[in-house]
């Protein structure tokens, strides 16, 4: 798929997301307004998954570690012809299976997640299934990088080095920010990349939001034979919206209307301008 | 009848274990520096590549357990009872239970096995907390037997479960011939005064006080309640219908346990019968042997033998 019809779904994306935000009442918007174009090239350009080979064996992985950004994944697993984009309409209803964090009872999703710190673990017990069969498919997991404080993840880490998985791509949507203020300040991170270094992976840096460097990045795995593969994604929470961007407040609030009108107003702007480009 | 002492359980899992590994090469057992203490290394030596080791992380273990299930791998997540249900508690719950990834996990130096090395080493909790988490089953073997069956049979039970099983020899109680069912209690003794419903490693001083009671004319009934979810609900109806009262046996607090499910089941199906929960109480366990810490707190012959004969001196409430 070429850059600029992604860089179209970007849009569309952030409008469905904000759309089944506004309408049920309750989301995450800023998290996933940061990580959706992440998930737009995994989905549209990198991964072997679709709804036709969802249960073969050989289909490439994703597990969305930070699963309260549910709603970019919703989207994009919509769009991608898992189900419709109306049936999102009941998201977090009564009776919905499209509950609040990924879950199996939807089409597409491979783990249940949600409680942070568990999504590597499963990703690195599935790569490492790929190597015990011979298998060739990758396994991709997106961390928050607030979760980063789980040690679990860490723990996750000296094993998917330990046995040396270069199938397994670790994306953390690096957008500095966690529910109560930047991570520098709730519990620092850094230096992530010396962590990372450290803890044996083959790291990079992209512009997590830039969808040319996301294919470009994508395309480069695996970074170093027989390392596990790490991209500090840098993004910013709130994406695409420029009252919500790079602002705490927007962790999971929901646009009151007049400020949804005003979103859905920049998103179309920014349509009009991709398309002019063209 | 004199009971003959067998081998520890988690002997007979592990040796079970690699005998049905040796044919099926999609079963993996991921240990956390606990494949020394889950008797595992012969199986490590003989089946390097079905051996996942992770270090000593139970979060960590169970996580990578789910995602190798997930992709259809026959996975045994073997870790000390004490750490792996408590510390990857929310991996359990999460991972393997709510996703619905069938890993196996077990529970190895379960209950008291560890005896005097305190409470950090105690699985006391693990039946409460495994209980009220939808979608993964709880089995406590009694003996070599249950525990070979119950090994063989989660091949052909593909749904998360829950295997705990102790480091000391125990007593074989039961003949090869014996049906073995998830979910369903093994009747060892029939009797009509008291039934002892017991589980894992209780069962033994269990069969004991019975063998003690016949002896002063008191007949017992003792199920082996193998298996604490799915619960066998019928056999303890059965119980309070056909005998005078009941007795639950555990290695397990008495809150949330054996003990408590019977207790539930006996009240909401209006039930009236002398009722006690004999298990290790709220209190500071004290530091002792397995078989002292049994002995201090009533799990033994003469102890459930003196809680039965004063149980039957108190009459049913009409």
């Amino acid at each position: 798929m070429d850059v600029q019809t992604l860089q179209l779904k970007s849009v569309a994306y952030r409008k469905t997301i904000l759309e089944i935000i506004k309408q049920s009442g309750a989301g995450h918007t800023a998290g996933s307004l940061s990580c959706v174009d992440i998930l737009n090239v995994l989905y549209n350009h990198v991964m072997n998954v679709s709804p036709e080979n969802f249960t073969d064996p050989n289909r490439d992985r994703y597990i969305q570690s930070k699963g309260h950004s549910v709603e970019a994944l919703y989207t994009v697993l919509a769009d991608k012809g898992f189900y419709s984009r109306e049936a999102l309409a009941t998201l977090n209803k009564y009776q919905s299976k499209f509950i609040g964090h990924p879950t199996r009872k939807v089409p597409g999703i491979e783990q249940n997640t949600g409680a942070l710190g568990h999504g590597l673990s499963l990703a690195v017990g599935t790569a490492l299934a790929a190597k015990k069969d011979g298998r060739s498919y990758r396994v991709y997991t997106l961390l928050g990088d607030g979760e980063l404080a789980e040690g679990s993840s860490w723990e996750a880490s000296m094993t998917a080095a330990h046995y040396q998985l270069d199938n397994l791509v670790v994306i953390i949507d690096r957008n500095t920010l966690q529910i109560t203020g930047r991570t520098e300040e709730v519990n620092g991170l850094e230096p992530l990349e010396d962590k990372f270094t450290a803890f044996g992976y083959a790291v990079r840096h992209v512009d997590g939001n830039d969808i040319t460097a996301l294919i470009d990045i994508f395309v480069q795995v695996p970074f170093v034979p027989n390392k596990p593969n790490l991209i500090l994604a840098h993004t910013v929470k709130g994406k695409g919206i420029s009252f919500m961007e790079d602002t705490v407040k927007w962790h999971h609030r929901v646009p009151s209307d007049e400020e949804f009108a005003k979103a859905i107003e920049e998103l179309n702007l920014a349509e009009v301008k991709l398309k002019a480009a063209v | 009848m004199e009971l003959v002492l067998g081998k520890p359980n988690q002997d007979v899992f592990a040796a079970t274990l690699l005998e049905l590994a040796q044919h099926d090469s999609s079963i993996l057992v991921v240990t956390s520096d606990s494949r020394g203490s889950g008797k595992l290394v012969p199986f490590g030596q003989t089946l390097p590549d079905q051996l996942i080791e992770v270090g000593i992380a139970e979060q960590n273990l169970v996580g990578v357990s789910a995602g190798l299930a997930s992709t259809g791998k026959k996975v045994f997540a073997v870790s000390p009872a004490c750490f792996l249900t408590t510390r990857a508690l929310e991996q359990i719950k999460n991972d393997v239970a709510y996703s619905n990834n069938p890993v196996r996990v077990i529970g190895i130096s379960a209950g008291v096995s560890y005896g005097a090395l305190g409470s950090t080493h105690h699985s006391l909790h693990d039946f409460a907390a495994l209980r009220t988490i939808n979608n993964i089953d709880i089995l406590a073997p009694a003996d070599n037997y249950e525990t070979r069956q119950a090994v063989l049979a989660t091949m052909s039970h593909p749904r998360p479960m829950y295997l705990r099983f102790g480091k000391r020899a125990v007593y074989d109680l039961h003949t090869p011939a014996t049906p073995f069912q998830i979910g369903k209690a093994i009747q060892l003794r029939e009797g009509r005064d008291v039934t002892f419903i017991a589980s894992g490693e209780t069962v033994a001083p269990a069969v004991m006080a019975a063998e003690r009671l016949s002896a002063v004319g008191i007949a017992c009934r003792v199920l082996s309640m193998h298996t604490l979810k799915p619960f066998d609900v019928e056999a303890v109806k059965h119980a309070a219908r056909e005998t005078h009262a009941i007795i639950t046996v555990e290695e397990h607090s008495v809150f949330g346990g054996l003990g408590e499910a019977c207790a539930s089941i006996l009240m909401q199906g209006g039930y009236h019968v002398p009722f006690k929960i004999v298990g290790i109480p709220d209190e500071d366990t004290v530091t002792g042997s397995q078989a002292e810490i049994f002995n201090h707190y009533g799990i033994s012959a003469e102890g459930l033998a003196a809680t039965a004969q004063a149980l039957l001196q108190v009459e049913p409430q009409s």
